[in-house]
């Protein structure tokens, strides 16, 4: 047997029977990562922190909820006022699902600016996409729980979408219900629903990372590693970069934890479910706002259905909409400023979603929705037929130190 | 040589014919236990048989509206003025989204049966109350996209694609109705 790498007489024991540490060494610890990543590959271990915060906080408030109509508003609020530390859990669970959200889109946007999705991480990036779908049905779920006025009526909205589809949608929406309303069964299912997706997404979380670890990260300027003197190892300096990167983020989450719990939030929720009154603005989650505004800008019932579910179709695809064999927005140009305009523009259907569907909303809703999908089923097909791309460097460490071949960090540790 | 070649070809239709049909089996099983999985979801036997709600509607003075639940969802029953009913059975049908006449909605003119759930995504329309929006046609308003319905809950302006709901009724005397 080779020489072990490891000191410690358990590990070495444990390690040569069930190779657990070899596999964190290899893929933690030596994993050779670009050295040129910036801070926008920062959110990756942070999706996958706010997903752990999400579990933990979860199960203790399972612990105190009771999931039935005449008592759930009030346990949540019995874990407000009376259970210990309650409303620290509840608070860290509740903000936890924007800020899940808010790192999860801004990991999305830079792969939509580097390329990322790019063959050969195809499937990387379409497992990334599954995981937003899990997150929305596991958020929507959740925020039924408390079943006030907007868990309620949400639930209904929502639900209530299937029956646009032709013949089978009635008995669709009942099938989900559970009965003729939402009701108990119905709050019943969203419990039970909501506690076991997050460990569903956990399981796609880690195929996500096998894939990532095929070909390793890509980066900024998305080329592909050429060789040892491309990357350092993951430990320490990625670790203690993600270590940096988390600290600010809990400074900002803590922030929205203690001073603005409610920010995020609308005072409706506060009100207790009553399936006789709906409150004069129904409006989803800040994350679902795009979403919402496309549904709403398609005149059609069935129309704005399909459309709202193709506007996540569409990311699912992206691998082969996109006819460019550049990854990274830095050496082309004329895309460069699209991307900017979608993400404009996905920020202006948000604000929409919010806004009431009357008068300028709706024509603005429509002009966004329009671009929406022009960028995505016109725009990157045909784009690389015009855009003439900027030369790409040789290597990653050729536009830093003119391609000498350079001692790497690698052949440094390994001295050691 | 021929003929085992040929006794050959016979094994392995047989095999083929094994294997699919194992498979067709499996699917089959598959798929009988999968339904009572999916099945327990669709309403339960209680929640059926809370299907029915009598209502009496002799005090219920002209103009005045109440709101009654029947599996778990409002109902609208309105007792109508002599202009409204006039106005319902009168507008010409020829530009409405869903076209209906008042006789076929209503089996007792004076009073109108609705389930108080806007067709578009659910929820519930103003115009019982009597301090209520109405909407354009007086009916009923729904204030999540904008639909309003006339006096016969027809929808005549709005996303909803179609009239509100009559449901199953009828008349157990003058004044009561047992609705589903
Ligand atoms: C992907 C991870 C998760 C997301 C995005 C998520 C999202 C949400 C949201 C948005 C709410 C409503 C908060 C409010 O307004 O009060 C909620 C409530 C709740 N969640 Fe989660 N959740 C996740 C994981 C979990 C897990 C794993 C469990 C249990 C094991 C859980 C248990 C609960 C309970 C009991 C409530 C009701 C109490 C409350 O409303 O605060 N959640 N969740
Ligand atoms: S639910 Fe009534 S208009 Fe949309």
């Amino acid at each position: 047997m080779s020489k072990s790498k490891f000191k410690n007489p358990v590990v070495k024991w444990i390690d040569h029977r069930l190779p657990v540490f070899s596999f964190m060494d290899h893929e933690l610890n030596h994993y050779p990562t670009p050295k040129n990543l910036n801070y926008f590959w920062n959110f990756g271990s942070l999706a996958g922190f706010a997903l752990v915060t999400m579990i933990v906080t979860g199960i203790v408030l399972s612990m105190n909820y009771t999931a039935h109509v005449d008592y759930a508003f009030d346990s949540v609020e019995r874990i407000m006022r009376d259970v210990n530390h309650g409303w620290l859990i509840r608070y860290i669970h509740m903000n936890g699902a924007s800020f899940f959200f808010i790192v999860v889109y801004i990991h999305i946007f830079r792969g939509l600016y580097y390329g990322s999705y790019k063959a050969p991480r195809e499937l990387l990036w379409i497992l990334g996409v599954l995981i937003l779908l899990l997150m929305m049905a596991t958020a929507f779920m959740g925020y039924v729980l408390p079943w006030g006025q907007m868990s309620f009526w949400g639930a209904t909205v929502i639900t209530n979408l299937f029956s646009a589809i032709p013949l089978v949608g009635e008995s669709i929406v009942t099938w989900l219900w559970g009965g003729f309303s939402v009701d108990n069964s119905t709050l019943n299912r969203f419990f039970s629903l909501h506690f076991v997706l997050p460990f569903v997404i956990v399981g796609v979380v880690i195929l996500h990372l096998v894939a990532l670890h095929r070909f390793g990260s890509n980066n900024p300027i998305g080329i592909d590693v050429k060789g040892t003197q491309d990357t350092i190892p993951f430990s320490p300096y990625y670790t203690i970069k993600d270590l940096f990167g988390l600290s600010v983020f809990l400074s900002f989450f803590a922030a929205a934890v203690f001073f603005f719990p409610n920010f995020m939030g609308h005072p409706d929720n506060y009100i207790e479910a009553n399936p006789m009154v709906t409150p004069a603005h129904i409006v989803p989650e800040w994350y679902f706002l795009p979403f919402y505004a496309i549904l709403r800008a398609i005149p059609d019932k069935l129309g704005g259905v399909l459309f709202m579910f193709g506007a996540i179709a569409v990311l699912f695809i992206l691998p082969w909409l996109d006819r460019s064999s550049v990854r990274s927005s830095q050496f082309r140009p004329i895309y460069k400023i699209f991307f900017w305009i979608l993400l404009f523009d996905c920020i202006l259907l948000g604000y929409l979603g919010a806004m009431p569907a009357e008068g300028i909303y709706v024509i603005l809703s429509r002009i966004a929705t329009a671009y929406y999908f022009f960028h995505f089923l016109i725009l990157f097909p045909l784009l690389p037929y015009i855009e003439k791309t900027k030369p790409l460097p040789i290597s990653i460490s050729e536009p830093i130190l003119g391609g000498a071949a350079t001692a790497s960090a690698f052949a440094t540790r390994e001295k050691k | 040589m021929p003929k085992n070649s040929i006794s050959k070809n016979n094994n392995e239709g047989k095999r083929d014919f094994l294997i699919i049909s194992t498979y067709a089996m499996a699917g089959i099983g598959a798929a009988a236990v999968a339904w009572p999985l999916i099945d327990q979801m669709n309403p339960a036997a209680d929640t059926l048989a809370l299907a029915s709600t009598e209502v009496d509607l002799s005090s219920l003075e002209e103009g005045q509206a109440i709101t009654v639940t029947w599996r778990g969802k409002p109902v609208f029953v309105r007792h109508r003025t002599p202009e409204e009913i006039k106005l319902a059975q009168e507008v010409s049908l020829d530009d409405m989204r869903h076209p209906e006449t008042d006789e076929e909605r209503v089996p007792n003119e004076k009073f109108i049966v609705l389930v108080g759930v806007c067709t578009h995504l659910g929820c519930v329309p103003l115009g019982q109350k009597s301090g209520d929006v109405k909407g354009q046609y007086g009916g009923w308003f729904c204030p999540c996209h904008g639909s309003h319905y006339d006096h016969s809950g027809r929808i005549r302006k709005g996303p909803a694609p179609t009239n509100l709901e009559v449901p199953s009724y009828k008349f157990l005397s003058d004044n009561v109705i047992k609705i589903g």
